[in-house]
């Protein structure tokens, strides 16, 4: 079976084609959207890009604090940011 | 479907260059070994995306020899726990895993040291690593705008990278001082090799701006990013700018070693001549034994792949070992942060990005398990993983213990007992 | 006396010698408290934090009602970071033998005028989704609660420290008795009430003290608001409260004013260390996630273990000391430190200055325990 050209995943009900290899948090940051507001309600994004920091953290397929710099997009998969 | 027979002769855990070169030089007829990383490919953070793509011989040799090996690989497992000696539990997408053991390897590398600073939380400013492994992982930035900061040559390999992926890189900022930096080049120069990167280093340098003694002062930004202030040489300066890379150098990922008993100095893993540490069979390599950069952690990573599988020692391996260890003291001297940074965090500056606790809260505190109880401080995910470096910075605090999960982790996993896993072991091929 | 340093002198800095602290305080005592580690960083840090009037015996029942009504008056003064919930309890009945449990407990608590529902599945179901089905049923307690304890341990000694009260964080206590108090780098202090509030580690300094160490484990989850919103209980608990010499779990979560959700319980006799045992802590959790299956799916960030203190009829220690005309105990409180703390403070402060305490002292006096003492 042949690599797809791009991927289609949702982000908070909209679509986005990404290129396959492409890690969630990317495709959040290629949407212009940000990943999570943080307690006292502060915009974040990602910031070690390798699965520490938690910055990057959305729900994933309705699972929570997903750590998405370290999940690649999938064909279908729901995004949602701030969750 | 794995055996349930017979433990690894050697784990290894990390998947970067230490964690390959130990996989690698341990696998030999009849020696069963298991490499792990919690990423989606292996390579670690210096060789993330090599695999496929290698752009240095270095990185094409070892990867073509762990393709040829027998290392089983493990990927996207992340370690959370010990229930016994001789075995971890890791995580994975889809399930717990129960590793068994006779020797174990911790190759588990290192991460960014982040400090505070006005405008640190916006989005867009992230790590000099971190920026340069979202774009690994799909991140356009040809045509962006970049400012680099902090301290540490991963600056400088950041900043080449972007620059390669079309970035426009406005400034380098590294708050090592002029003296300090001439010294260490001249350093490298001595190393056999060096001297084609040094040169290669010098015409990159003429062609980005580069600036010593500078630092960030203040990010600004209303939603995101938009402009950084610097002092730059002693001046203030503000560029404008898409993203800011900004990482103070290295911090070792020393909390499995700790949660597995094993003795630390000053921060750093003890290891013997052979790469052993406190701990009978288990060992570690890179930089969690001194921050040494990649030819360090492909020795040690050799010679503890290779004690670990009781073999013999080249001496030769020693021998570059002993040459190279003197790196770790230069890495060190030359990119200490000078005091000015700790003035960086103004009080209503957040240090906890988890639990988003200002500075001016937890200053109130005279130790990192006081603050953490009384402020939240380190209550989050990351496990104080960003906020404890800088505290330990700001206010030489020390961090407390390790505790299982060293990792967030699922409840499920954590709640089954060993023996009811998918048991992943090193037997019959 | 005329030489005495200070009135009262109390050695722990937990929940218990802070309440301490702030009650002598408002009598206007000279009072100095003497910790060795941090404040509210022993057993208090550990703990669940709830407050819960609990009917094990009549004595239990008194002081935690007693107490929780003083935290009710307390509460407006709490700053935020106590995260003082009124989230209420409910015992969770899994059969119907439970139920008549349930119900024995419905007379008691209504007949001591404490407010109580007895909740069906379909209440159960819509009160707390997250509950397996299948529940017989339970009991509310909608006044108790649940806070934050280092927080509340700090409060209580900042006040007290607005009173004039001196505090000394950080110096481990070697000998206590006999008017004087002496640290281990040398220094002592005198005064004519010494207070032994020192939890876990009482004996050590008053040898004899019949408390033992009961190792309990917690885990915290990351945030899930709504996933929870009372603290629940099963009945089993007590049981495990009550075995002297076995290790059990019993099921208990708490939410957070954060949204985590902690996870408890465990106790364990005659272990010293501070490791999480795995195996213990994994019995824990799969109690737990027979009562809220979804708790499998969520993500825990921390585990960590505590030494409550345990006297063998599981009622605390307060009052004066038998042996010692200067030194009074606070202490042995068992999985109830938080809650009681309240009313240990009052209780230790009306024997103090000799007034007639609130609710009868005679079931915590340290005389109680029988005539015959363990000498080191």
């Amino acid at each position: 079976m042949s690599m797809p050209d791009r991927l289609t995943i949702t982000i908070d009900g909209v679509p986005l084609s990404v290129a396959p290899g492409t890690t969630v948090a990317a495709a959040v940051m290629i949407a212009g959207k940000f990943c999570r507001n943080s307690v006292t309600g502060e915009r974040r994004g990602p910031l070690c890009g390798m699965g520490i920091c938690f910055e990057c953290r959305m729900s994933i397929n309705g699972l929570p604090h997903s750590r998405t710099c370290q999940v690649l997009c999938e064909n279908g998969m729901e995004v949602r940011t701030d969750a | 479907m794995p055996s349930r027979s017979q433990p690894f002769d050697v784990l290894v855990v990390g998947g970067g260059p230490a964690g390959i070169a130990a996989a690698v030089s341990a696998a030999s007829r009849g020696v069963t070994v298991g490499l792990l990383d919690d990423n989606l490919t292996v390579g670690g953070q210096i060789w993330r995306g090599e695999e496929k793509n290698a752009t240095r011989p270095e990185s094409r040799d070892w990867f073509e020899k762990l393709r040829s090996s027998n290392v089983q690989l493990i990927a996207q497992a992340r370690v959370f726990q010990q229930p016994m000696p001789g075995m971890l539990l890791a995580d994975t997408p889809a399930e717990v895993v129960e590793l068994q053991y006779a020797n174990l390897v911790l190759a588990t590398g290192a991460r960014e040291r982040f400090l505070p600073f006005p405008g640190w939380t916006l989005p867009n400013v992230m790590g000099a690593g971190g920026l340069q492994a979202l774009v690994k992982s799909g991140l356009p930035i040809a045509g962006k705008s970049v400012v680099v900061a902090g301290t540490g040559p991963l600056l400088l390999a950041v900043a080449r990278y972007l620059r390669k992926q079309g970035a426009e890189i406005r400034l380098i900022a590294e708050q090592a001082s002029r003296r300090k930096l001439i010294r260490f080049a001249a350093n490298l120069l001595h190393q056999p090799g060096k001297l084609a990167q040094a040169l290669e280093l010098g015409r990159y340098l003429r062609a980005v701006r580069f600036a010593p003694n500078s630092w960030p002062m203040a990010a600004q930004g209303k939603d995101e990013l938009e402009s950084v202030t610097l002092s730059v040489d002693g001046s203030p300066e503000t560029i404008a700018c898409d993203y800011l890379a900004c990482g103070f150098h290295l911090v070792p990922n020393t909390e499995l070693a700790s949660l597995l008993g094993c003795e630390l100095k000053h921060g750093y893993v003890s290891v013997d001549e052979t790469q052993a540490t406190s701990i009978g069979s288990v060992f570690c390599a890179g930089e969690p034994t001194g921050i040494g950069g990649v030819e360090l952690a492909l020795i040690e990573g050799q010679i503890a792949g290779l004690a670990a599988s009781k073999q013999r020692l080249p001496a030769r391996l020693l021998r570059d070992r002993d040459k190279l260890k003197r790196f770790v003291v230069l890495l060190d001297e030359t990119f200490q942060l000078r005091t000015e940074l700790r003035s960086l965090g103004q009080p209503e500056n957040i240090v906890c990005r988890c639990e988003d606790v200002p500075l001016a809260q937890v200053r109130r505190y005279t130790s990192w398990r006081a603050a953490k109880l009384h402020t939240r401080c380190g209550m989050g995910p990351c496990q104080g993983r960003i906020c404890g470096p800088a505290t330990e910075f700001l206010f030489k605090w020390r961090p407390d213990s390790v505790r299982p999960p060293i990792f967030p982790t699922g409840l499920e996993a954590l709640a089954t007992t060993p023996g009811q896993y998918q048991i992943v072991t090193g037997g019959e091929q | 006396m005329s030489t005495s340093t200070y009135d009262v002198l109390i050695v722990g800095a937990g929940i218990v010698g802070a309440a301490c602290a702030d009650a002598c305080a408002r009598e206007g005592m000279r009072v100095a408290v003497v910790d060795g580690d941090i404040v509210g960083g022993g057993t208090t840090a550990a703990g669940m934090g709830h407050i819960v009037v609990m009917d094990d015996s009549e004595a239990q029942f008194a002081l935690t009602r007693y107490s929780q009504r003083l935290w009710q008056e307390l509460r407006p003064e709490l700053p935020d970071d106590v995260e003082y919930e009124q989230c209420g309890t409910i015992w969770v009945s899994a059969d119907e033998e439970q139920m008549s449990e349930v119900r024995r407990k419905q007379a008691y608590y209504t007949s001591r005028g404490v407010p109580v529902q007895i909740l069906d599945p379909s209440d159960l179901e819509r009160l707390e989704p997250n509950l397996r089905k299948g529940m017989a049923g339970g009991l509310l307690v909608p006044e108790d609660g649940v806070l934050y304890p280092p927080c509340a341990a700090r409060f209580l000694l900042e006040r007290a420290q607005s009173r004039g009260v001196r505090t000394f964080i950080g110096r481990p206590v070697v000998r206590m008795g006999n008017g004087m108090v002496r640290l281990i780098d040398g220094e002592q202090f005198s005064a004519g009430v010494l207070v032994n509030a020192a939890g876990s580690l009482a004996p050590a300094l008053t040898p004899g003290t019949d408390v033992k160490k009961r190792k309990g484990h917690l885990v915290i989850t990351d945030r899930y608001p709504g996933f929870l919103r009372h603290q629940l209980v099963e009945l089993g608990y007590l049981k495990s409260a009550h075995s002297l010499t076995s290790d059990s779990v019993a099921f208990n979560v708490q939410p957070r004013r954060t949204g985590q959700i902690l996870i408890g319980s465990s106790r364990q006799y005659g272990a010293d260390h501070k490791e999480v045992d795995t195996e213990i802590m994994v019995r824990m959790l799969r109690r737990a996630e027979e009562y809220m299956p979804g708790l499998a799916k969520l993500s825990a960030i921390r585990t960590w273990t505590g030494f409550r203190a345990a006297t063998p009829d599981k009622v605390p220690l307060i009052g004066p000391w038998p042996e010692d005309k200067t030194l009074f105990l606070a202490t042995g409180h068992e999985g109830l430190g938080i809650t009681t703390s309240l009313g240990t403070a009052r209780l230790l402060v009306d024997q103090i200055v000799g007034r007639e305490p609130e609710i009868a002292a005679e079931p915590y006096l340290p005389s109680r325990v029988g005539k015959e003492h363990v000498h080191a």
